[in-house]
């Protein structure tokens, strides 16, 4: 680079998906290549890499420029390798072609990484040996995994649980150390916030630190995965893969009710439901043979796809998009696989021809429209329908019985007085002053004029529609039926969206080139042919839940630990946690993935044990400390020399703050809460006209889980730490660095609030003691730890700057605190 | 993040430690070379533009009653369409039996390359040699949202970035103060909201932000009432101490970035308000838009565009509601021009007046257009009641950096309902305007769920006749 360097205005640097795949350590098999002198070999370093890199467009499907790389033959005959001469072969001179160059190879995507060149030009050099005969070998993730061996390991004491030896194995391999264990207070806050996303107390603190044993640890652990926080931390990652939001997305984004899912979601971790469970409920809850209120608010999974309800929208469309959603979601959320290429044609390089997609989306295609038109004929009158659930509540339906009755005996008192009206009407009609008669209505004039033997009976009905307007008694019941009615409006109960087959299932057809109005050859509902055999059972919803959450589904168990150890870590085994097809990383430890992957199976499909074990090893107990060797060899931490380092997620930093400051409210469940937002922020998307209201006193500060989405304008700090708009399935969110978090963090009103706060319980927790001690409480709620002389002095020094104004200068102070990058750092 | 990209934010930090400089308080971009891409391309070919005023009428103007005169349509207002110009078609409100709704404006021909203008647009038609006009283009999807997010992302359901955060990932911002990537809105609430300039699956450091033109102009940019800059900028010293003794301790280089972000924030608490600030422009400069300090207007906002422009800002999209007549037509349709026409010509003209037009790039435009057909109103047609959504054929055009001023692009038919000559698919446009960045759309890529994403899918070809 001969410029001088450049970055934009909003630099980032640490974790981003391109950046582990371009610039991270390369796959397993190149690590091996690259780690000692090994002879390449072709089933295992060349094939999979011209996979990888050439078969999308030189392949079976299609063959760019006439050229064919997956056959021995056709790659030989192509005269792009010439066995034995590097130098004279095209396909290696492509490949070795600086980024940007116009004929470099793959066309598309990331170049090669220096070692797959190597080994490249290792294996032409060497004859370019393509065994005849060869059959290439199954994928490594459509193949069951198997618990393997522990692999010997020198340094045994370090060890603490099996997961150690796979990751020591390979530390050892590359003649690396593991680091030291972390110290007490910051292992004690990692697990606070990888099991509850919260941060520990000060006496919690204490008290491990007092007595940091393994033991003691245990314990902690046992009890933080039976809090009912532990739920909500574990609920946000799912709801983001669920686009769980609580309006419709679109134009006409208005909002939805089916809050009811996420609390599902929060209860079946803390009830650590099994996972296999866990999936079959969500994608068929309402066809289980003992379906439960429960079981069927589960299903709200896929009822939480965007819909299209905008006007002169087309109902069939909007069906469709919908049912592909849920299709591809299935594909990314159990499969790790996405499936929506072959919406249009055969995967390219994954094992799914188009046939399977459609077969697939068969499983979905017997649901309502959830967007129709209410009237036929007219298009402007589509509306969000779709089948919704009465929640049971036992309250509500007390309290709406006891209002029925109240009503009927109103009503009835009201028909009785109206009764002793009429009977009065003939004497009432001669009492009436002639002052009186002028400010009445015409018609009823009309009758008074007229003399009671000369009136109809309509006439007569006038007459007494007036009088019992007129009459005190009479009002003061209308007046309490009108509050009953607005009472038993209140007591409805409330409702969730939920999945309903309908009785007669669709036919599905293949959409020729993915267009639904395109309908082509007719397809009953299966399951991919390259994966497990479906199990037993009608083709439904049902059977695919089943077979998703199979044992022998090579796939889901692998996904799911990988995903975890990604919330823990940072990164996943697999670096790229959505796709575990061909053009996906490689598992930087294989069989420690496998060793999970069968151990979640094994144990009933338990959640919390997994993590349980995982938080227990040496591996995860590791401290975090970045040293200059470990930064050079392996910034990414690939191997895991080093314990996790990760800027907590949106949610978790509100949650930390609201903590810290102590104005955390810990209520759980129920409708959607709001959180102050500056003005505006609702009045420039679609949707019914919405008066955004803060929600009153501590329903403010309840968690991040709980704050409602609205997809055409997300609550505006969640955006600025990477949430999403839910919009679709959402496996990894970015992790940025940007200034708009610092100025979330320093001026929305949310956090100033919390600073004041902070900065008063300090004040008021802490008064009596010498002010170092005042400022060492303060740091610890922030980072668990003590601070060291030198940050004590910086902080006094800020002190010092407001002799006359504690609030001022205990606000800077907590301002202060709760922007460093260690207190937003689960380190 | 590429492999160059990351090294150049090391060596960036190495070479600002090695000078013994910290971050407070010194312009970086006057330290650095302006034009290196901080994104993650060297360009692929010459760059004609450097910026994009991207400017979206959301609800879609009739393109009938604007840019395209149709005799034939005029003459039979009011009678049956017939019925194989209907068949197999969907309209989003209208049935199959229709009525052909000719425009009630009057037309001229402007400029010496003669484009057609309604008497609507007066003011952008004295510049009617400075635009290209395509009157061809169509699209996928007949509903607002979808199609607002199909034009700016390439597809019609949420979860892809836009149009704005694949060049902000690509080619990276030129400011260092502000972010690469502004939107601003106006007129009534409309549109598919943020998800227009979401990033999608890129990571959200390319999405857009909106400055608003009410309160805060970047959401939380001022500081609490009680805080002097003194006060915060002490703060900021102690925080910045701190998380410098904490990257002492631990080696992450990630609190360096951070520290480095809060830096930029304060700065921004300057740059911002002071971009946001029009009391500083001539009243010649604010008359000639229509802007007033002070008052939101898309007058406004076409004047930061202009402001935002010169500071380097790579990508500016103003969307302005309100233009989905399908019912009283004859009058909403003037109104939206009056606001908006002067400001669009005013910003042609101010932007070329200072040498800025050259590289920057305007796109006019919309969702889709509107039907030759008549949608309500009363049987006698003694006006055009409204027009219902069309896909198939509307116009949009492009001014400034690398485009040809003058040239018209394809042809729709008599009624202006279908495309007779050279279609202008929505990938083709975006692969135009990919292209006059310097960004070749095919090998502009992001690798998410095992597949290469593009922002024209596996389309696009590039509309050549309209370069310059």
């Amino acid at each position: 680079m001969t410029q001088l360097p450049h970055s934009g205005f909003f630099v980032r640097l640490l974790t981003c998906i391109a950046a582990v795949a371009v610039f991270g350590l390369g796959p397993g098999t190149c690590w091996a290549a690259e780690g000692g002198n090994a002879p390449v070999s072709f089933e295992r370093d060349i094939y999979p890499l011209l996979q990888k890199a050439c078969f999308e467009c030189h392949g079976a499907e299609t063959q760019e420029a006439d050229l064919r790389v997956d056959e021995r033959t056709a790659l030989f005959d192509s005269g792009s390798i010439v066995p034995g001469r590097p130098e004279d072969s095209e396909l290696l001179r492509r490949v070795a072609l600086s980024k940007g160059h116009d004929e470099i190879m793959p066309a598309v995507g990331d170049p090669l990484l220096p070692s797959e060149v190597r080994s490249l030009r290792q294996w032409i050099a060497s004859g370019a040996n393509w065994p005849e005969g060869f059959i290439p070998p199954k994928h490594w993730a459509y193949v069951k995994p198997n618990r393997p061996q522990l692999p010997e390991v020198n340094r045994q004491s370090w060890t603490q649980s099996p997961i150690d030896h796979f990751v020591l194995a390979k530390l050892e391999s590359a003649s690396l150390e593991p680091s030291p264990a972390a110290s007490p207070e910051k292992l004690l806050r990692r697990v606070h916030f990888d099991l509850i996303g919260l941060p520990p107390t000060p006496a919690e603190v204490d008290a491990f630190v007092a007595d940091p044993s393994q033991e003691h640890f245990r314990q902690i652990v046992d009890e933080l995965l039976a809090r009912p926080q532990f739920g909500e931390r574990w609920a946000r990652p799912w709801l983001d893969l669920a686009r769980y939001a609580d309006s419709h997305g679109f134009q006409r984004d208005d909002l939805r009710e089916i809050w009811a899912y996420r609390d599902w979601v929060i209860q079946a971790m803390n009830d650590d439901m099994p996972f296999d469970r866990f999936t079959i409920e969500q994608i068929a809850g309402d066809l289980l043979p003992d379906a439960t209120e429960s079981s069927r608010i589960a299903t709200g999974f896929h009822r939480c796809a965007p819909t299209n309800v905008e006007a002169g929208s087309l109902p069939e469309e909007t069906r469709t998009e919908q049912i592909i959603d849920r299709v591809n979601t299935t594909g990314a959320v159990w499969l790790g696989t996405t499936l929506e290429c072959c919406q249009c044609h055969d995967h390219k390089y994954d094992p799914f021809p188009m046939k399977d997609y459609y077969r697939m989306l068969a499983f979905f295609n017997s649901t309502k429209r959830e967007a129709d038109r209410t009237n036929p004929k007219q298009p402007s009158s589509i509306a969000f329908q779709g089948p919704s659930m009465n929640l049971a509540d036992a309250e509500k339906d007390k309290r709406r019985k006891e209002l029925e009755t109240q009503q009927a005996k109103i009503k009835k008192q009201r028909t009785v007085r109206r009764g002793e009206l009429q009977a009065d009407l003939k004497t009432w009609v001669t009492t009436i002053e002639v002052d009186a008669m002028e400010s009445m209505p015409d018609p009823v004039k009309k009758v008074i004029a007229k003399g009671p033997e000369q009136w109809t009976d309509k006439e007569e009905k006038t007459l007494l529609d007036f009088c019992v307007e007129q009459d005190t008694s009479s009002q003061k019941l209308g007046k309490q039926l009108n509050k009953i009615e607005r009472d038993l409006k209140a007591a409805q109960p409330d409702t969730t969206l939920v999945m309903i087959e309908l009785e007669q299932a669709r036919p599905t057809h293949i959409f020729e080139r993915g267009n639904y109005q395109n309908p082509g050859e007719l397809v009953e509902p299966g399951t991919p042919e390259t994966l497990h055999a479906m199990p037993e059972g009608p083709a439904n919803r049902l059977t695919l839940g089943r077979w998703l959450a199979s044992q022998e589904n090579p796939l889901v168990a692998r996904v799911v630990v990988n995903r975890w150890w990604a919330e823990l870590f940072g990164q996943g085994i697999v670096a790229t946690e959505e796709d575990f097809g061909i053009k996906g990383e490689l598992p930087t430890h294989p069989e420690l993935l496998d060793w999970l992957a069968v151990e979640l199976m094994e144990n009933g499909w338990s959640r919390k044990q997994l993590l349980r074990e995982i938080v227990l090893s040496a591996t995860y107990q590791q401290s975090s400390k970045m040293t200059k060797q470990l930064l050079e060899v392996d910034d990414q931490n690939k191997l895991l020399a080093r314990g996790p380092r990760i800027r907590m997620d949106a949610e978790m930093i509100r949650d930390n703050a609201l903590a810290i400051s102590g104005l955390l409210s810990l209520k759980q469940f129920g409708p959607p809460i709001r959180p102050y937002q500056p003005e505006g922020i609702w009045t420039k998307v679609g949707g019914q006209k919405y008066n955004y209201q803060v929600s009153p006193g501590s329903e403010q500060h309840r968690r991040g889980i709980y704050v409602v989405l609205k997809r055409g304008s997300p609550y505006p700090s969640f955006l600025n730490f990477d949430a999403t708009a839910r919009l679709a399935c959402t496996v990894q969110r970015s992790r940025t660095n940007t200034p708009l978090q610092a100025l979330t963090l320093l001026n929305d009103p949310v956090y100033v609030e919390a600073a004041q706060a902070f900065a008063k319980r300090i004040q008021a927790e802490a008064n009596e003691l010498p002010l170092e001690q005042q400022l060492e409480y303060a740091f610890q709620l922030c980072t668990a730890r003590k601070p060291n002389e030198s940050e004590l002095a910086t902080l006094t020094n800020l002190v010092k700057l407001y002799p006359d104004d504690a609030d001022k200068a205990w606000e800077s102070v907590a301002t202060v605190l709760l922007n460093l990058h260690e207190t937003i750092t689960k380190d | 993040m590429s492999i160059e990209n990351q090294s150049q934010a090391m060596t960036r930090r190495g070479f600002l430690q090695n000078s013994g400089i910290g971050f407070g308080g010194i312009a970086l971009a006057s330290l650095l070379q302006q034009d290196v891409p901080g994104g993650t391309l060297t360009p692929h070919i010459a760059p004609r533009a450097k910026h994009v005023i991207y400017l979206h009428m959301i609800g879609a103007p009739s393109q009938l009653d604007l840019f395209e005169p149709k005799p034939e349509l005029v003459k039979r207002h009011n009678q049956p369409c017939p019925a194989e110009v209907t068949k197999d078609r969907d309209f989003a409100f209208i049935g199959k039996t229709s009525t052909l709704a000719g425009s009630p404006f009057k037309y001229t021909k402007h400029g010496s390359c003669g484009h057609s203008f309604s008497e609507l647009l007066p003011n952008l038609a004295s510049v009617s040699d400075e635009i290209a006009m395509i009157h061809s283009i169509h699209t996928e999807e007949i509903n607002h949202a979808p199609a607002q997010m199909f034009l700016h992302s390439g597809f019609g359901r949420g979860g892809r970035p836009s149009f704005g955060s694949w060049v902000s990932y690509g080619l990276g911002s030129e400011n260092e103060n502000l972010p690469g990537y502004i939107v601003l809105l106006s007129g009534p609430k409309g549109g598919a909201g943020t998800s227009l300039w979401s990033s999608g699956f890129l990571p959200s450091i390319h999405q857009g932000i909106q400055f608003r033109s009410e309160g805060d102009p970047v959401l939380f940019l001022s500081s609490p009432q009680e805080h002097t800059t003194k006060d915060r900028r002490q703060v900021l010293d102690t925080l910045s101490d701190l998380n410098r003794q904490q990257l002492a301790a631990t080696g992450d280089p990630e609190i360096e970035t951070r520290i480095e972000q809060y830096e930029m924030a304060f700065r921004m608490q300057a740059s911002v308000p002071d971009l946001m600030n029009l009391e500083g422009e001539s009243k010649e400069t604010l008359a000639l838009y229509g802007a007033e300090p002070g008052k939101a207007s898309f007058a406004n906002n076409c004047l930061l565009a202009r402001r935002l422009v010169e500071r380097g800002v790579r990508l500016i999209e103003l969307y302005d509601a309100d233009w989905d007549h399908h019912s009283g037509l004859d009058k909403r349709l003037p109104a939206k021009c009056k606001q908006t026409d002067q400001p669009i010509a005013a910003l042609i003209m101010d932007l070329k007046r200072r040498g800025l037009l050259d590289d920057t790039l305007i796109v006019w435009g919309s969702e889709f257009g509107r039907t030759p057909l008549r949608q309500g109103g009363n049987a006698k047609g003694t006006s055009v009641a409204g027009r219902d959504h069309h896909k198939d054929a509307f116009t949009m055009w492009l001014a400034g950096g690398g485009v040809q001023g003058g040239v018209s692009y394809g042809r729709t038919d008599d009624f202006g309902m279908d495309i007779v000559e050279n279609g202008v698919h929505v990938h083709d446009l975006n692969a135009t305007i990919l292209h006059l960045l310097g960004i070749d759309h095919q090998r502009l890529t992001y690798r998410y769920q095992g597949r290469e994403f593009r922002l024209t899918d596996v389309h696009g070809n590039l509309i050549r006749p309209i370069l310059a």
